[in-house]
């Protein structure tokens, strides 16, 4: 088919450490994935999974060893810093710390230009272009001359938003784009996020340690760990019902805001510890 | 679905102060009492530097044998040295090479050290490490004694050795610059700048340079003083050039006729400390604006907003039900009417906690709930009586074991603390003093707390290591904390405040820090301890899977004051409050799952034929 | 930890190595006519060429300098060409000189700066004004002025101390110290200034760091908590402008010995300079070269103490 937006194979990103001949860290051994137009895939993993570094890479900010990262068809793991430019308006990126993901000496107005100029758009059709994207992410457009410090987390997120869509993108990497976020604050975030796909037929890659965030909003889940990916389906398949005995543990880790269902749930974890306790110790001794 | 999303929460306030933050750092030095004497003081002696052949029409070359030692006189106001040359205008002469000889070293400083340390701070790589060490050699050089060498060489050239010593003191430079850089290099707004396509060139100029250009301008005034001073002793050591006038010579010449007219030393004396003593005020005064204006360094957590403290509100109260009636205990805390706040620069008080009343009794998990800022940690820091500077307890009680710890004595806390009340931190690893090892940081406390002896604590610690359930305790005892992981750190600091078997226990969103499955281990663990030691526990968190893992009764905070409070099934099951309420509405983990995307729909087709446009080209 | 010395002791050779090869080359390639500057203008040539000769000014560059260093090496640094008094016995005999002055400012300030520093931070308000005023000036007024002022004041005015002169300590302690207390005084007043200054901000600091709190909450008192974990924590970056103080303490030196007349290292620096005596100024360049690789090495082994991080890496 060739409705594939991104097709990720066999990718193995390697980290130098620092010291005279020392190994490199492996962060992905061989992760294959993909994402089609308009689709949400969910990451999930606990920290050091390589669910983040997985994102770095489709971005370019990670060092690719091997395998491909096909954006509609051509391999986007190695590009020079040209070819990246012209990739910037198909993929953006938006992170999970609203506090440093803006230039707190720039105002609004000055961030959500950067993208533009870069594209040679002119000041009047950018100043224009960036009171429509602070509508569209429900921001007045007195923000516009304000500084980041002037707004609240979930705020300056819906600013990185609008950041990110500034160039109209087909795929946006959103890594952990919730976590910092208050409760309430983090379901209007992500009501904004399912609208706008909703709107523009974006594609996420939606990387969180968080199950029910990623259960929310994706299409499909992906769960990482140690760097590679142990389970892949269908949101409600993977989030409900795990197959894999990580995913399964994870599954059972979380907390259910429910006194009386949290008792069954910690029984059942304590259950499941159990019978794969036994099964490792089986597998051992054979 | 697709309608547009109500801007809720705070709303756009903007303060005046924020607003100033754009203002040029130099207008608001105009404003800053010290830096503008500095400032005036440095632009009369630039004036002076100038129009030094306006001032005064002597010549500072000129010598007269009958002037020799002259006093003040309308020939020479200032008197006359040694070889009868006129005193002031040899002072404002010498001005002229100072500033001069001063400028040299910090354009030479200037242009090595930025530069190196912007290719370095930025690019990395092996130019990183070269320079580095460079820079460290270059540091560890007796700079004096090189410029006396190159002197011995070179000859008197007074601009040859502040050239050589630009070289010499460009590593300031170099490391201001690095470190700033290679900070700001791995910022997320850097990385998103480069996936929009910038150059590395327009991400230098747009976003680090606008960070280190004012550090580098107040390193740039400190080094204008020492380049002055270090000039004025070159010369007063009778190594500069004789023929040119300047405030080091005149000390020199001042000195060695200290007996017969002390007033020659005083004037270059004067000019040389005044001058340094105002670049030293002038930078001092450029840090302490830019400091002022730089809480947006602040993360997370350490942002005190100011509230809006709304004035009265009802307190949803759930009575027991047979849940938490079987369970009741003795009281151990009873709070009434806490508020707590902090005092600010002005004199005035801001509240952060306002009216919160509650109870916990032995054997009983009381949760806090609330979002960023509602106050719970700040209710909890003041049962400990550890609130950061500035803030205090400004109202109600706080009653534990029949003494109001609002009004106890420092002495009085101390012997409470780790003895009979606790804390479980949220950080594991900040929380352990990195310079000390695991063990030690749980025995000090024991032989405090217990008067144990070192052996009978350590014996006790490693006990405790075991039962927090760490694999190997002896080794983790003699570790360091960046030794360990952070759901272990997390596991030694509770081992650490239980350590001294408390009453009551104050964790402070203790798994917020951990891994989901790390976090569900250590909520096993406070439970099991929770009932091993039939303590109170008063648990402060935001995740309401937390609340209904471990609490008994949980009281739901929001701008500083308790809204609801009850048993926690009653709340989870009946939440009246309209703010509780619509924190239940937010939780996510009762939602569907997305279905699988359906084969594309025609209208997607034509937005992304639509959005397409640019990547064809 | 023996790999931490060793290595630290190989880049500090290194460091002597790289500071003596530039100085030679810098002082013989910058000299000029050598031979004839010590003779004088009224030498004839042959006689300058003997001069040359037998200094070795004849004999290729690199030839030279393996001489230098051959003997630099087995401890040899040559002689002065105006005195002919081999530069190692010149510099011993005046190094302990120096060094009393230097170590002495040294230990003040350290003693100084954590007293003041401390307090600083710890009590803020008025306390942690005036020693912040007290820094600034101190940072800012050359010590050399000091000195002046101080030398006018306390022993042309009053008369308490010696203006002039040194008297070692083995001949009369009371003379020495009438004769260091102020030029000790003036060198270490800039060194208390910077050292104070970081001690108070890294103290404040570690203040509020968490584990403060964490230490706090287990019922040890702040005075505890202040002088065992957060001063340990703070020390680190205050032993390293230690550091750098104390090596510029040995440029300050040569400014004051002058002001007080103390035949120190600094006499012998201005005069060799003054003379063009390279053998000399050679000598003295590559003793404070070692002098700082020794102290660097002693503040990195304090540092290694201090912070385990570094002494595991």
């Amino acid at each position: 088919m060739t409705d594939v937006l991104l097709d990720i194979t066999n990718v193995v990103v390697d980290y130098p450490i620092k010291g005279f001949r020392k190994e490199p860290f492996r962060a992905l051994k061989g992760v294959s994935l993909d994402i089609r137009p308009g689709e949400t895939v969910g990451l999930v993993g606990e920290s050091g999974s390589g669910k983040t570094t997985l994102g770095r890479a489709v971005l370019g900010l990670a060092p690719v060893t091997s395998g491909s990262i096909l954006y509609r068809g051509k391999d986007i793991a190695h590009l020079s810093r040209g070819e990246r430019l012209a990739l910037s308006s198909e993929i953006q990126v938006v992170f999970q710390d609203p506090y440093t993901s803006l230039n707190p000496s720039l105002t609004i107005e000055q961030i959500l230009v950067e993208p533009l100029t870069v594209r040679k758009v002119s000041q009047r059709d950018a100043s224009k272009r960036v009171r429509d994207l602070l509508d569209q992410v429900g921001l007045p457009t007195s923000a516009a001359d304000r500084l980041p410090r002037e707004f609240s987390g979930g705020q300056r997120q819906r600013i990185a938003i609008a950041r990110a869509l500034a160039l109209e993108p087909r795929l946006i990497v959103c890594d952990e784009p919730v976590s910092a976020l208050d409760l309430s604050t983090q379901a209007r975030v992500l009501e904004l996020f399912k609208e706008i796909q909703e709107r523009t037929g974006v594609a996420y890659l939606f990387v969180s340690h968080d199950l029910a965030v990623v259960r929310s909003l994706s299409h499909r889940v992906a769960v990482m760990y140690h760097g590679e990916i142990v389970e892949w389906g269908d949101a409600d398949q993977v989030t409900a019902r795990p197959e894999h005995p990580y995913t399964q543990r994870l599954f059972l880790a979380a907390p259910v805001p429910d006194p009386v269902r949290q008792e069954q749930r910690r029984a059942d974890r304590q259950r499941l510890l159990a019978v794969q306790a036994e099964q490792n110790l089986q597998a051992g001794v054979l | 679905m697709t309608q547009a999303m109500p801007l809720q929460g705070p709303t756009l306030t903007v303060a005046e102060e924020e607003r100033s933050a754009r203002i040029s750092l130099f207008r608001r030095l105009l404003k800053n009492p010290s830096g503008l004497v500095a400032m005036i003081f440095l632009a009369l002696i630039v004036l002076s530097a100038i129009l030094a052949g306006v001032i005064t029409s002597a010549d500072p070359n000129a010598a007269s044998l009958q002037d020799v030692l002259a006093h003040a006189s309308a020939a020479h106001p200032l008197g006359a040295d040694s070889a009868g040359r006129d005193v002031l205008a040899r002072l404002l002469y010498g001005s002229r090479f100072s500033l001069a000889g001063a400028l040299v070293t910090l354009v030479v400083a200037a242009v090595i050290g930025v530069t190196s340390g912007l290719i370095a701070g930025y690019f990395g790589r092996w130019f990183d490490s070269v320079s580095s060490w460079v820079a460290g050699l270059v540091m560890a050089l007796p700079g004096f004694v090189v410029l006396l060498a190159a002197r011995a060489v070179l000859g008197p050239s007074m601009w040859l050795a502040m050239g050589i010593f630009g070289v010499l003191i460009s590593p300031a430079f170099f490391r201001l610059v690095y470190a700033s850089v290679s900070a700001v290099r791995n910022e997320l707004y850097v990385d998103a700048a480069r996936v929009s396509g910038l150059s590395d060139a327009r991400i230098i100029a747009r976003h680090i340079f606008t960070v280190v250009r004012a550090p580098i301008i107040i390193q740039a005034a400190m080094i204008t003083g020492i380049a002055i001073a270090i000039q004025a002793g070159l010369e007063f050591l009778g190594l500069g050039d004789t023929n040119v006038p300047s405030w080091g010579s005149m000390l020199n010449d001042g000195f060695a006729n200290i007996y017969k007219n002390p007033t020659l030393l005083l004037w270059p004396a004067l000019a040389i400390a005044l001058t340094s003593v105002a670049l030293t005020l002038l930078a001092n005064a450029m840090r302490d604006e830019l400091e002022r204006s730089s809480g947006s360094k602040k993360r997370r957590g350490a942002t005190k907003r100011a509230q809006v403290l709304v004035e009265h509100e009802l307190v949803v109260s759930h009575p027991d039900d047979a849940r938490t009636e079987a369970a009741l205990g003795e009281e151990l805390l009873r709070i009434t009417d806490l508020a707590v706040g902090y005092d600010q620069a002005d004199g005035s008080v801001t509240t952060v906690v306002n009216d919160v009343s509650l109870v916990v009794r032995r054997g009983e998990v009381h949760g806090l709930i609330g979002e960023s800022g509602s106050g719970k940690t700040q209710t909890a820091w003041s049962i400990l009586r550890l609130l950061p500077d500035g803030g205090r307890v400004v109202g109600g009680s706080i009653f534990f074991e029949g003494k109001d710890l609002a009004k106890a004595s420092e002495k009085e806390m101390t012997a409470l603390r780790g003895k009979k009340i606790a804390y479980i931190p949220q950080e594991p690893m900040s929380n352990l003093d990195a310079s000390f090892t695991i063990g030690s940081q749980l025995v000090e406390p024991m032989r405090v707390c217990l008067g144990l002896s070192k052996k009978e604590a350590t014996a006790r610690a490693l006990q405790l290591l075991a039962r927090v359930g760490i694999p190997n305790p002896e080794r983790t005892f003699t570790a360091y904390p960046h030794e360990v992981s952070g759901g272990m750190a997390q596991r030694v600091l509770i081992a650490g405040a239980v350590s001294c078997n408390p009453d009551l226990l104050i964790a402070d969103e203790p798994t917020t820090a951990l891994d989901v499955t790390v976090q569900a281990e250590v909520l096993d663990l406070l439970r099991e301890l929770q009932s091993e030691l039939t303590m109170g526990v008063v648990l402060v968190t935001h995740n309401f899977g937390v609340v209904a893992d471990l609490c008994d009764r949980v009281s739901v905070m929001r701008n500083g004051r308790i809204v609801e409070t009850g048993p926690v099934r009653t709340i989870f099951a009946q939440p009246e409050h309209p703010y509780t309420q619509s924190l239940f509405e937010a939780i996510l983990e009762d939602g569907d799952a997305r279905e699988p995307l359906q084969d594309t729909p025609s209208v997607e087709t034509i937005v992304l034929e639509t959005i397409g446009k640019g990547a064809s080209k | 930890m023996i790999r931490f010395i060793l290595r630290r002791l190989l880049s500090g050779v290194i460091l002597i190595f790289v500071i003596s090869t530039v100085a030679y080359l810098l002082l013989y390639l910058g000299g000029g006519d050598i031979a004839r500057r010590i003779l004088g203008q009224s030498a004839t040539a042959a006689t300058v060429a003997q001069k040359a000769h037998a200094l070795g000014l004849d004999q290729p560059l690199f030839v030279q300098y393996g001489q230098w260093l051959s003997h630099a090496v087995t401890g040899s640094l040559g002689s002065s060409w105006f005195t002919s008094q081999p530069v190692t016995a010149a510099i011993t005999s005046r190094l302990s000189v120096t060094l009393s002055l230097v170590i002495g400012a040294t230990i003040i300030s350290a003693i100084v700066s954590v007293i003041l520093g401390v307090l600083a931070a710890t009590r803020r308000g008025w306390v942690d004004r005036v020693v912040q005023i007290f820094t600034i000036l101190g940072f800012a007024i050359p010590g050399f002025l000091v000195a002046l002022a101080l030398v006018t004041v306390f022993a042309i005015d009053l008369k308490i101390f010696k203006p002039t002169g040194f008297v070692q300590f083995a001949t009369s302690p009371g003379g020495w110290a009438a004769t260091v207390t102020l030029p000790i005084i003036a060198l270490a007043l800039g060194g208390i200034a910077g050292v104070t200054q970081q001690i108070r901000g890294s103290v404040i600091d570690a203040l509020r760091q968490d584990y403060v709190r964490t230490l706090r909450s287990r019922g040890l008192s702040n005075t505890r908590v202040v002088y065992k974990h957060v001063l340990r924590n703070a020390g680190g970056p205050a032993l390293a402008i230690l550091a750098v103080q104390f090596v510029g303490l040995f440029g300050g030196a040569v400014i004051i010995e002058q002001i007080f007349a103390i035949p120190g290292l600094g006499q012998v620096a201005v005069i060799a300079t003054t003379q063009g005596d390279i053998p000399l100024v050679m000598g003295l360049v590559v003793a404070t070269a070692i002098i700082v690789v020794v102290v660097n090495l002693i503040i990195d082994l304090l540092q290694g103490f201090l912070n385990p991080k570094v002494r595991l890496s």
